[in-house]
């Protein structure tokens, strides 16, 4: 497949999946021309497009990734936009938001024009960046928000750093309300996590290693939702781990407060027994935490308390993830198998159906930041995705597009594969 | 690697293991009672050689690295003794001199010692787990000098081996391990090794350093905040040293307050039982975990604890460097 070809895009025959449209058809078609979703095509048209059988496929549309880390600039060893949005296309996400926790960190005008040109040249996929809230993530000072507006950033966070300072955070939610800037939060009361390498209990205790109690997030969830109460700005809590911290959105929601939350699908299918090993590459902020935590962010993901499902891919070198669990960096590298450990936990694991996955990482991400995206409406970007829920694969590190290997999920037998990704009408994944 | 017999063969009960498989000994997670068992009985082979003068050549011209990447006196010397006592050639490498310091990987650190030509690597190391990652990374025998809060394997086997020595058997004993267990490898180890060996442990100390939550990690114990109760039933008493430049303030007010909570005094240790035993990893903080009059006393077994020491270490680096066909 040429990925410059233009031409006209007919799927035929396939399971349509469309949260946005509340389409869900058994076997039907879809229609692109001009890098947009038309609902027919013109006889002329049909007759040099190019035809997909979709027999036995799903099409849905393309996935919106809203927490991810593809390495530049600064961090080209770890990842680069070449390869990060290779791996996002093979994951099924054409639209994916980046953190500005990058070197130097985007926290001003320049770094974010570097960002969009590297990706005016590089990315197989929509990058969206964010700007940091404070300068250098330091929580000291506000970012330029409103020149960092104008420079393209679709909302603004301090990433893992968090906001520790609630001055400073509503201050922020008030300043960046002005701009209609989400501000994502990464909750974490770093009073109360100094040190620590993985979810406090039982398992951290047995390991001898530090931990990252539920309440140092919950705190912050509780103190964002009084916030947004308080300043009426929006703001959108990045992957929560915790079930209470689940709870506490669903309170907020049933006050109408303009709260939306994400969660990352390796936090849906894994648990920290799974580091009883020490294995490095399931080190991830936030951590990992129990079963009743996995049951409670599904079931905040099936009642609609959470809107999104993240990838919170996070590349690490294989040299920096070699060490001693407590030297090694946070983060997993998780675009490509989001979609299959989403799948894994939610439909085979009989929590969820098809389409409620797909809505969780189409529709509802994109309404949480108000981008156009995640849908297969007519006039919309013809980014869509074609999967196949039933096939059963297990990820090994040779097969995947990301320039780190630190893929907790490599070995693991998973359910659903992306099989082509299209940004636009034109085929960024599949043969 | 079989057993070594020095003397006349032991009588071979059922379930009996004659024959040690294992490189290393990274935790007390990873053995067995059979396991540890064999080890008691090469220990006790040995102990005759711990007297002046005496020594034995089974580890003649192999080579032990200690590689002690946070301070230690204690164990780092009872490793080299142990080695010296079986014939082996020892180098040590302490934190400053190590290379480590200077950015070293760990993984590069030990297979340039591995390129020498060295049989085992003895470790310890500030990070937990460090120890389990040596051994994946090396053919050689690993042995766990303590990796950060996870496990000291060796100090709870010449624990239950001293308990073994004095009462004939562990199975059945009551231990209460009295102090700091939050930030402890040394109690991570006996719990497991005590639970394995078929002992009852008791867990006792201030509840931000002996947490409800231990119970969720090792569902066996009994967790206990008053002394009294921690203290009457028990046949020993582990304290454990407080370490007070390892914790934050937050965890108790001032050594002071903690003595005067859970110190073990003449007057407290008189709630145990007549033959009950005080048994203490070292070093002591006099005055702080324990009084000098119970430290010194009759109950004491704290030299005795050192001195198998020797012999159990003895026991693991024979065993673990056996393991290995040449």
């Amino acid at each position: 497949m040429n990925p410059a070809d233009n031409s006209p895009l007919w799927i035929r025959g396939a399971r349509v999946i469309d949260p946005s449209a509340k389409r869900d058809e058994a076997k039907g078609d879809v229609f692109a021309l001009d890098g947009k979703f038309v609902d027919q095509l013109s006889a002329a048209d049909q007759a040099k497009a190019r035809v997909i059988d979709g027999t036995g496929l799903v099409v849905a549309p393309g996935f919106v990734d809203l927490n991810c880390r593809l390495g530049e600039p600064g961090r080209t060893a770890r990842e680069t936009i070449r390869t990060g949005t290779r791996a996002a296309a093979a994951g099924g996400f054409t639209t994916v938001v980046t953190m500005p926790d990058s070197l130097p960190a985007a926290d001003n005008v320049g770094t974010i024009q570097l960002l969009r040109e590297i990706c005016s040249r590089d990315a197989a996929v929509r990058v969206l960046p964010t700007g940091t809230l404070t300068k250098g993530h330091e929580g000291k000072a506000l970012a330029p928000l409103g020149t960092m507006k104008k420079a393209g950033v679709v909302a603004v966070t301090d990433t893992t750093s968090g906001v520790q300072n609630n001055e400073i955070m509503r201050r922020a939610l008030e300043y960046a309300a002005m701009f209609d800037l989400v501000v994502l939060d990464h909750c974490q009361d770093s009073s109360m996590t100094e040190g620590g390498q993985m979810h406090e209990g039982a398992w951290s205790l047995r390991l001898g290693l530090r931990g990252l109690p539920r309440a140092a997030e919950e705190i912050v969830v509780s103190s964002d939702c009084l916030l947004a109460e308080l300043t009426k700005a929006r703001i959108h809590l990045q992957h929560l781990s915790s079930g209470g911290s689940a709870d506490i959105v669903r309170r907020a929601k049933a006050k109408q407060l303009s709260v939306t939350a994400e969660v990352s699908a390796l936090h849906l299918l894994l648990t920290d027994a799974a580091l009883a090993n020490y294995g490095t590459s399931l080190k991830t902020n936030p951590p990992l935490r129990e079963e009743a935590d996995r049951l409670a962010l599904i079931a905040a993901l099936v009642d609609g308390t959470i809107d999104a499902i993240c990838s919170d891919h996070s590349p690490c070198t294989a040299t920096e993830k070699d060490c001693e669990f407590d030297l090694a960096p946070f983060g997993a590298a998780t675009l490509e198998t989001a979609f299959a450990a989403a799948h894994t936990a939610l439909v085979a694991g009989g929590h969820a159906d098809l389409p409620l996955l797909v809505a969780r990482l189409t529709h509802g991400p994109a309404k949480a930041l108000g981008l156009a995206a995640g849908t297969l409406k007519a006039g919309a970007l013809a980014d869509l995705v074609v999967l196949d829920p039933k096939s059963a694969w297990t990820p090994s590190l040779a097969d995947l597009a990301s320039k780190s290997g630190n893929n907790p999920l490599v070995g693991r037998a998973l359910t659903g594969r992306i099989r082509a990704t299209f940004v636009g009408g034109r085929q960024v994944f599949g043969a | 690697m079989v057993l070594t017999s020095l003397g006349p063969p032991e009588s071979h009960r059922m379930a009996q293991q004659d024959t040690w498989t294992k490189k290393d000994l990274t935790g007390i997670e990873e053995l067995s009672r059979p396991e540890i068992e064999l080890l008691f009985r090469q220990a006790d082979q040995f102990l005759p050689a711990l007297a002046p003068g005496k020594g034995l050549d089974m580890m003649k011209g192999r080579t032990v690295v200690n590689l002690f990447l946070e301070p230690s006196t204690r164990t780092r010397t009872a490793f080299e003794i142990s080695a010296k006592k079986l014939g082996a050639e020892v180098v040590s490498i302490n934190t400053t001199a190590s290379s480590l310091v200077k950015g070293e990987t760990l993984r590069d650190t030990a297979m340039n010692i591995r390129a020498m030509g060295v049989d085992a690597i003895v470790m310890r190391h500030s990070s937990a787990g460090s120890a389990r990652y040596l051994g994946s990374v090396l053919d050689i025998s690993v042995v766990n000098a303590g990796d950060g809060a996870h496990e000291h394997p060796t100090q709870a086997l010449l624990d239950a081996f001293t308990l073994r020595q004095r009462f004939g058997k562990v199975e059945g004993l009551k231990v209460t391990i009295l102090g700091d267990i939050l930030f402890s490898r040394v109690a991570r180890s006996n719990i497991l090794c005590l639970s394995k060996l078929g002992a009852q442990v008791t867990l006792a100390g201030p509840a931000t350093l002996v947490p409800a939550t231990l119970k969720e990690a090792f569902p066996q114990v009994r967790i206990v905040h008053d002394l009294k109760e921690a203290l009457k039933d028990c046949d020993a008493v582990m304290l454990l040293r407080i370490q007070h430049e390892r914790q934050t303030t937050t965890h108790f007010p001032s050594l002071g307050e903690y003595t005067s909570q859970f110190g073990l005094n003449a007057e407290r240790a008189a709630w145990l039982k007549p033959e009950a035993i005080v048994m203490h990893p070292g070093p002591i903080n006099r005055g702080v975990e324990v009084e000098s009059e119970v430290a010194d006393g009759p109950r004491s077994v704290i030299l005795e604890q050192v001195r198998n020491g020797v012999a159990v270490r003895m026991a693991v680096l024979h065993l673990c460097t056996g393991a290995i066909s040449r």
